[in-house]
């Protein structure tokens, strides 16, 4: 196995796609030259390996980048393009939503959108709230897009290289804040599938459901919980669309309780659909209530002190599960 | 003041302003070494500092402006207290916004400062309905939105320029072109050389003007604001100037050749403009030297002041979202 930070296993990702197929192309805002000379930043050094022609420096134009791509993929090229900062999918979203989620099926499956888009998301850099918003489940509401959010450096490259060549048009979310996260990658071509979770860590008495910053959130308040008796089984989601049912719902009938973590505002959240999903399929299984661990419905703020209201911690994870766990947890 | 540029009192003021926004700069250059009392991504407009003191200078009290990332400039040559303007950029309790709108959403609408968005092309369309109420109300005011070279390829920015056209709306649009957007120079993101020459397509004037040169931008903004007054409708005008820092602070320009950032500080329109006032006799050395050092002053006393403030108080992180919190 090689050590790579997450920005480096995207890179690897997008430069084997590359290699492999020259309908692959990459676009996007400064994905050729970047202000960022770091290696940990994902399109670093395509443009070097691949040209002008493969690699593609936009105007600040999103909805033309994202109708470049969706145009490019209806004629049989892949795109990827980059979306930089979460928030500003809202200027893309009419292709999107409109255009790559419906032609397909408008058409009597006639079209095909293989496209991918990138998007940078995360908060916790005092940025605020214009570019830190994590939409993610505004985007799996719409029909026709597929959304993966790796956790880790495999599962970053796994990921990013099956949205590449899948049929569809999928959206990756990379958190900035695990770009430098190291990790093991295996080289080449790996892929990990979409729409199956991953089972980041066995227990028996709590299912904690999360992806993205927050799978890392959920880890750290295992073993807390664990000194207090308490063995929590973690499930890194990766995939939000398609939705790993089975996977969920399995732990959740062995353990009989479930804590969904993620960093976006619970209100209408992506945790709002899995507790009801939960709670359709396996409420026979439940022996205490859903909680769900997510940020106040107000913009990201800038403030470290307010950030820190934002965002959930470790201690929010220990305390949900505490709650679920009801008279257990007490004795 | 007398707003005639000959005056020595507003060519001295012109040149103060100018100052004042370097030197509010250069001090958040040096803050944001330490990141600990800087955070956020600081996006500095160091070499614009004519086109934010020459338009504004052309403005009425009643006017309004929109401003984007690079707003410091901006609010400071409209008249924001330095003060509560740095404890903002430092997220503080006692900022202008209270802590909430940090460095890249600034909004001073006690000082007709409406709106910063950092979402880039987001300022023209509101610009549009912001002189919409101008003219609805017979307000006499317009609205000036600043933008970027970059941000005239978003789609918006074209929309709001046809609105405004079509409405004959009182909006002086003034694209900054910078020469940059992010790591691109100007001919990799616009079709176009000039921006300027867009207006056509929208029925309006459009002119461009050396931006560095501060009485230039001055005499322009007034006759395209005066175009704007008289109920013709909307105006274009492009200042051409340059970006002397990065796109932020963590960018170090690794992508600009030497010699463009060398010749362009030889242009830089303090420097240049200091020249001339000294060379026509308007201002002195000893002068030149209390302007900085009043500037550096009231700078400090700034920073002082938002040092000493504290961070808000966490409770306040679930307040202004509405005016009154809906029940449950
Ligand atoms: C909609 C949107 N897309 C991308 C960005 C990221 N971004 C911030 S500034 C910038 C370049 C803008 O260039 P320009 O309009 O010329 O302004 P300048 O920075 O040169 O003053 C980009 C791409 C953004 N803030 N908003």
């Amino acid at each position: 196995m090689n050590q790579k930070t997450f920005g480096q296993a995207l890179n690897e990702a997008l430069a084997i796609a590359l290699e492999l197929d020259d309908t692959v192309f990459v676009a996007g805002e400064g994905v050729g030259i970047s202000i960022h000379q770091d290696p940990n930043m994902p399109t670093q050094g395509l443009l070097q390996q691949f040209g002008p022609g493969r690699v593609k420096d936009t105007p600040v134009s999103e909805a033309a980048i994202a109708g470049l791509a969706v145009g490019a993929s209806c004629m049989g090229l892949r795109p990827v393009v980059e979306i930089m900062f979460f928030p500003f999918i809202t200027l893309a979203s009419d292709m999107l939503i409109n255009h790559a989620g419906k032609l397909r099926y408008m058409s009597g499956g006639k079209s095909s959108f293989p496209l991918t888009v990138r998007v940078k998301a995360g908060s916790g850099f005092g940025a605020g709230a214009q570019h830190s918003h994590n939409l993610e489940a505004w985007l799996a509401h719409c029909p026709g897009l597929k959304i993966v959010w790796p956790s880790t450096p495999q599962d970053a490259k796994g990921l990013l290289l099956s949205a590449i060549f899948d049929p569809d048009p999928v959206i990756v979310v990379e958190d900035m804040m695990l770009y430098r996260m190291p990790g093991d990658v295996p080289a080449g071509d790996i892929r990990t599938p979409l729409g199956k979770a991953r089972l980041a860590s066995a227990g028996t008495d709590c299912t904690i459901v999360a992806y993205g910053s927050a799978l890392h959130t959920a880890m750290k308040a295992i073993s807390p919980l664990a000194e207090q008796g308490i063995c929590c089984e973690v499930i890194d989601l990766r995939s939000l669309v398609p939705l790993d049912k089975v996977c969920i719902l399995e732990s959740v009938r062995k353990t009989g309780r479930l804590v969904v973590v993620h960093e976006s505002i619970r209100f209408c959240g992506f945790g709002a659909e899995l507790a009801a999903m939960v709670a359709e399929e396996a409420f026979d299984s439940l022996k205490g209530p859903i909680r769900r661990v997510a940020a106040p419905k107000i913009p990201v703020p800038v403030a470290p002190t307010h950030e820190a209201v934002f965002k959930p911690g470790p201690q929010d994870v220990i305390q949900a599960v505490r709650e679920t766990m009801g008279k257990r947890a007490l004795s | 003041m007398t707003k005639d540029p000959i005056s020595p009192e507003f060519r001295t003021y012109l040149y103060t302003c100018m100052v004042r926004i370097r030197k509010f700069e250069e001090k958040i250059t040096a803050l944001s070494q330490e990141s600990e009392r800087m955070r956020g991504m600081q996006i500095l407009a160091t070499g614009q500092e004519a086109v934010a003191a020459g338009i504004t200078a052309a403005l009425e009290p009643a006017d309004v402006i929109i401003s984007n990332h690079r707003s410091h400039g901006h609010l400071i040559a409209r008249g924001a207290d330095m003060k509560s303007l740095m404890a903002e950029i430092m997220a503080k309790e006692t900022g202008v916004n209270g802590g909430k709108a940090g460095t890249l959403h600034l909004a001073i609408p006690e000082i007709n400062a409406l709106m910063t968005s950092t979402v880039v092309g987001a300022g023209p369309p509101m610009a549009v309905g912001a002189a919409f109420a101008q003219q609805y109300r017979h307000t006499g005011g317009i609205t000036v939105v600043f933008f970027g070279d970059g941000a005239a390829a978003e789609g918006s920015v074209h929309e709001a320029m046809n609105l405004a056209g079509v409405w004959k709306l009182p909006v002086l649009f003034v694209c900054e072109n910078n020469c940059w957007a992010g790591a691109q120079p100007h001919d990799v993101h616009c079709a176009t050389q000039h921006i300027f020459k867009r207006a056509v397509g929208y029925d309006m004037p459009g002119k461009s003007v050396d931006g560095n040169d501060v009485e230039a931008v001055y005499r322009l903004a007034m006759e395209l604001m005066e175009h704007c007054r008289s109920g013709k409708g909307p105006a274009l005008m492009e200042t051409m100037t340059y970006r002397m820092r990065g796109h932020g602070e963590q960018d170090h320009q690794h992508y600009v050749d030497p010699r463009e950032l060398e010749m362009w500080a030889a242009r830089c329109p303090i420097r240049c403009y200091g020249k001339q006032l000294l060379d026509e006799g308007i201002l002195d050395e000893g002068r030149i030297r209390s302007i900085e050092s009043d500037a550096e002053t009231e700078v400090a006393a700034s920073v002082a002041f938002a040092d000493a403030s504290p961070y808000p108080q966490p409770e306040t992180a679930l307040k202004d979202v509405f005016v009154q919190p809906p029940i449950a």
